[in-house]
């Protein structure tokens, strides 16, 4: 089989299952093609040797009832990985080796998959193309010069490129489903509390979730069923019943009710983000399901309120970068000036930036008028999604209001680049699950997304939904393999 | 108001200043581990040896609340007599220090675990109420040392992490008298529960004292200051006197006093500004997000409620009543539950009055002589009981059972062994001693004639003639007796 890193992650298990591939075969395409792909820059550390020795052992005794046999993956570098230098794609953990594995990646090596490497993301997963990683830039498969997607832009260049079968991101105000949008392919954020946070390098922990990237919503129904548990480690993991999501899939959507909130319809939203919603719309009804109108009042205040209330949590959970116990540090003549020069060396401009948004919303004087405004807003934004669930089953919105810009189009504009979280931020406010699918192309030939938006811990219907008009979309990623010599 | 003796003033011209003191209690829940994590909380560990990921805040680190700790803290509160709030929420009050891995402490801000209560104090001229603001639970912080290197800081995360109940009173205190028995009272409490030893030494219980002064008879508070951890009771009272008596001086100087934090030089015996009010620190406290709002049931604290001991005042009561002791002697003995505990087994079999007397005499006298705790009384509870029923069933008199008392602790002896290894025991048979009555008044014929003669003050010349020549041993009251019939 030449074309193995063709394949979607659901034949790859079934043709190691049925012995037609061993792990070795599969992990050295998936590494060959990777190595040929330096030029995406999706890796930021690779663990190549490691992983074909780890396949081989796996072939020598291979376990065939796990769910992700010897299957190679690659993760997003925000994961916690044992003995695997794990830097937040930050200068200041640019040497940091956990001592640790995050309860994520082990449910996933625990079901038989094996570490390629770690994956580019945005410095502390803040950034929405990729471009603040301290490891470089990322290029989208789609166009060169075309950003990814961010913060788990690595994750979706891999995924997209076929570095990697399947991948896993974090999402915390859109994360996984912006890039997942921009390349072309499937990402899910859980409901928060469905996967655990535990050794996950924070950014805001109210909003953080870890989620699966797939190039199909089968595969991502098999990877969230693997990642998804409840971890006493992670106190704000819920104890709740998870489906087998890839087994319970189904495309029987009949007389499901998907709301269409009309406050997406936003000022200036570019036609053929306006077609794909309404291509959206024809693709459910097709699959059976009824359209109904609904309103997220609060909508509007949902971007400042996320650009309050996780710079908040983030001035916070990055405090502990103080170059005291580990991680670089920048001598000075005093604490403070050591805290001063590692700090100011160690973050770059988009970190520092919202740490001192958090830090300054956070301060006396100003803690009600934005943060504590800001707990309330995030209320009345739940508020809004729970009234409509009360209509509803799902929410169908456009992922994003643009397709994949240019690199360095927004650089300088962090306002403008604040705004590509816009369909994203409300669900995680509101700790709900959504999902983005390929949806079209715009006149540029580049990927446009759907999101379905789900209950709290309703992450089956919004899978089953995708699944559904996955097949009615019948999406194809024009990916030339431009940047392979 | 009524002057009373164990008011606590400050003259200066014709002023008198009233001292106005609030205590912040910082007291270390006895627990295994620590409050967010499973790391060991043992005291004079080797530095660096009892510090998981989490109190050294590794990347992806997160808290796990230690149930054990929560039943600690609601039981200070019940003992307390306090409000105990069955929701909660975990705050994150930021600054950096080197010792401070997580660059925030989980403290409780808004809505902690333990609201009003009260603790009563005895002093002197009866009671006096001191009302509690609240108890919240917070992360201990690591310790930096400085003086190892002359270049560089050591830290040891050790404590970091360890589990502290923030007890603050109510700005009720008027003297370092009363500071001290609220200390000592909330100590006792808290052994009492087992939610805190209370040592001071090793760092288990230290206080930031707020003091203001204010004229006598004023309503109003004056500007206070506050003076950052004190870890004696000495040492606070040193610096509740000083700090007052600057305040003092200041207002009669005509200047003001600046809100400040301020440090205790313990070898200076001085108060010195830490940082003004300007200086303070902006904590930007906020909900800790990796911590759901704690949330306790009414059966949770009904169970513990259950497990609560007999505390000091309820007991105090119980023996003034039940034992009629005195308050003086009730208050001695349940000031710390070991000293109770040893009380209530000596009387189990012996006479309570005496048994009373020689713990609260005798006993407590030997013990601070020997520099020992009650826990470490070389003479075990069962001993001083039958000590004390040789004395009551005429075996011993009071003045022998002292000697046997000394030999005991010597070492945990059988007072009985003692007795008749010795030959100790008192001569009570009349026949034996009628016969030595008769010789001494043989022996001093003259005396007898003077006493009969009208002279009776000779009568106490011959009772210690008589328990001379006995060697002490000749029971007191037969001798007395036969005396009286024989001269």
């Amino acid at each position: 089989m030449s074309d193995i890193t063709k394949q979607s992650l659901s034949e790859l298990v079934e043709n190691i299952k049925s012995k037609k591939l061993s792990s070795s075969e599969v992990t050295k395409a998936f590494v060959e093609r990777s190595e040929k792909s330096k030029e995406l820059n999706a890796y930021i550390t690779e663990d190549y040797t490691n992983a074909l020795n780890k396949a081989k052992k796996f072939d020598e005794k291979p376990n065939l009832d796990l769910k992700l046999p010897g299957i190679p993956m690659a993760v997003k570098d925000l994961f916690c990985t044992r003995d695997l230098r794990t830097t937040a794609g930050s200068k200041i953990l640019n040497n940091f080796v956990p001592t640790y594995e995050s309860t994520v990646t082990q449910n996933i090596w625990n079901e038989g998959a094996i570490l390629m490497g770690k994956l580019n993301c945005d410095e502390f997963a803040m950034g929405s193309s990729n471009e603040t990683s301290f490891f470089g830039n990322v290029q989208n498969p789609i166009d060169k010069n075309l950003v990814p997607g961010g913060s788990s832009g690595g994750s979706s260049s891999a995924v997209a490129a076929q570095l990697t079968p399947i991948t896993i991101g974090t999402d915390t105000g859109g994360s996984i489903r912006q890039p997942a949008s921009f390349t072309g392919t499937v990402g899910l954020k859980p409901t928060y509390g469905s996967c655990s946070r535990y050794g996950i390098v924070a950014f805001a922990s109210s909003l953080d979730q870890a989620g699966p990237m797939a190039q199909n919503v089968k595969d991502c129904a098999l990877l969230q069923e693997v990642i998804s548990t409840y971890d006493e480690k992670d106190s704000t993991s819920i104890d709740f019943k998870r489906n087998e999501y890839s087994k319970e899939l189904t495309k029987d959507i009949k007389g499901k009710k998907i709301g269409i909130p009309k406050e997406y319809r936003v000022d200036g939203m570019p036609k053929e983000i306006e077609d794909l919603w309404k291509k959206g719309i024809e693709y459910s009804k097709d699959c059976g399901a009824e359209i109904i109108d609904i309103s997220l009042p609060h909508t509007n205040y949902a971007l400042p309120t996320y650009y309050i209330v996780a710079p908040a949590e983030a001035s916070s959970n990055l405090a502990r970068y103080d170059g005291v116990k580990y991680g670089f540090r920048a001598e000075g003549e005093n604490l403070i000036d050591m805290y001063e020069k590692t700090r100011s060396e160690g973050f770059g401009a988009e970190v520092q930036r919202r740490i001192m948004i958090g830090t300054y919303v956070l301060s006396s004087g100003y803690y009600d008028a934005y943060y504590l405004k800001a707990q309330k807003v995030r209320k009345l934004i739940k508020n809004d999604f729970d009234d409509a669930y009360k209509k509803v089953d799902a929410i169908l919105t456009p992922s994003t209001p643009s397709s994949a810009f240019k690199i360095g189009e927004k650089t300088n504009d962090p306002v403008s680049m604040y705004l590509n979280d816009i369909f994203t931020v409300p669900v995680n406010l509101a700790g709900l699950p959504g999902i983005s699918i390929p949806a079209g192309h715009d006149a540029k030939g580049y990927p446009l997304g759907l999101q379905i938006i789900g209950k709290a811990f309703d992450e089956q219907n919004i899978l089953n939904i995708a699944y559904a008009m996955e097949e009615k979309i019948n999406f194809k990623n024009n990916i030339t393999d431009w940047w392979i010599k | 108001m009524s002057k009373n003796k164990s008011e606590y003033l400050i003259n200066r011209h014709d002023n008198q200043y009233e001292v106005v003191i609030g205590l912040e209690v910082h007291a270390q829940v006895t627990s295994q581990s620590k409050l967010f994590s499973t790391s060991a909380t043992k005291f004079g560990a080797e530095p660096n040896t009892q510090v998981s990921l989490v109190d050294a805040a590794f990347p992806g680190m997160l808290p796990v609340i230690n149930e054990y700790c929560v039943k600690q803290a609601i039981k200070t509160g019940i003992g307390l007599k306090a409000k105990i709030n069955k929701r909660s929420v975990f705050d994150r009050k930021n600054y950096f220090y080197a010792d401070l891995p997580q660059g925030y402490q989980i403290s409780q801000f808004k809505d902690p675990i333990v609201g009003e209560g009260k603790v009563i104090l005895d002093m002197p001229d009866g009671q006096k109420e001191v009302g509690i603001e609240r108890l919240h639970l917070e992360q201990d912080a690591g310790k930096s040392i400085h003086d190892l290197d002359p270049k560089n800081t050591f830290v040891d995360l050790n404590r970091s992490g360890v589990a502290l109940m923030e007890i603050v009173s109510k700005p009720d205190l008027r003297s370092p008298d009363e500071v001290n028995a609220y200390i000592k009272k909330l100590r006792s409490i808290m052994r009492y529960l087992g939610t805190c030893d209370g040592n001071m030494q090793e760092g288990s219980l230290r206080a930031d004292v707020n003091v203001s002064v204010r004229k006598k008879g004023s309503k109003e508070f004056g500007t206070r200051c506050e003076i950052k951890n004190v870890n004696s009771i000495k040492f606070m009272q040193m610096a509740i006197e000083y700090e007052a008596n600057r305040q003092v001086d200041l207002i009669e100087d005509g200047q003001m006093i600046d809100q400040e934090t301020r440090l205790f030089d313990t070898k200076k015996n001085e108060t010195r500004s830490m940082r003004s009010k300007e200086d303070a620190h902006d904590y930007r406290y906020f909900p800790d997000p990796d911590l759901l709002p704690l949330e306790v049931s009414d059966d949770f604290i009904e169970n513990l409620k259950s497990e609560i001991p007999e505390l000091p005042d309820e007991k105090k009561k119980r023996f003034i009543e039940k034992f009629k002791l005195s308050p003086y002697e009730a208050n001695i003995l349940v000031s710390d539950i070991e000293t109770s505990n040893y009380f209530e087994n000596v009387i189990k079999k012996s006479d309570v009055k005496l048994a009373t007397n020689w713990i609260i005499g005798e006993l407590f006298a030997a013990l601070n002589e020997k520099n020992l705790e009650i826990t470490e009384s070389p003479i075990s509870a069962g001993n001083l009981s039958k000590l004390i029923n040789l004395i009551k069933d005429g075996t011993i008199s009071g003045k022998i059972a002292k000697t046997v008392f000394e030999q005991m602790m010597e070492g945990d002896k059988d007072p009985q062994k003692i007795v008749e290894e010795k030959g100790l025991k008192q001569e009570s048979d009349p026949k034996a001693l009628e016969a030595l009555i008769d010789k001494v008044i043989d022996d001093n014929r003259d005396k007898a004639t003077e006493y009969k003669s009208g002279k009776v003050k000779l009568f106490g010349f011959f009772v210690g003639q008589v328990m001379k020549v006995s060697g002490g041993k000749a029971n007191p009251q037969l001798v007395n007796e036969i005396l009286k019939k024989k001269l």
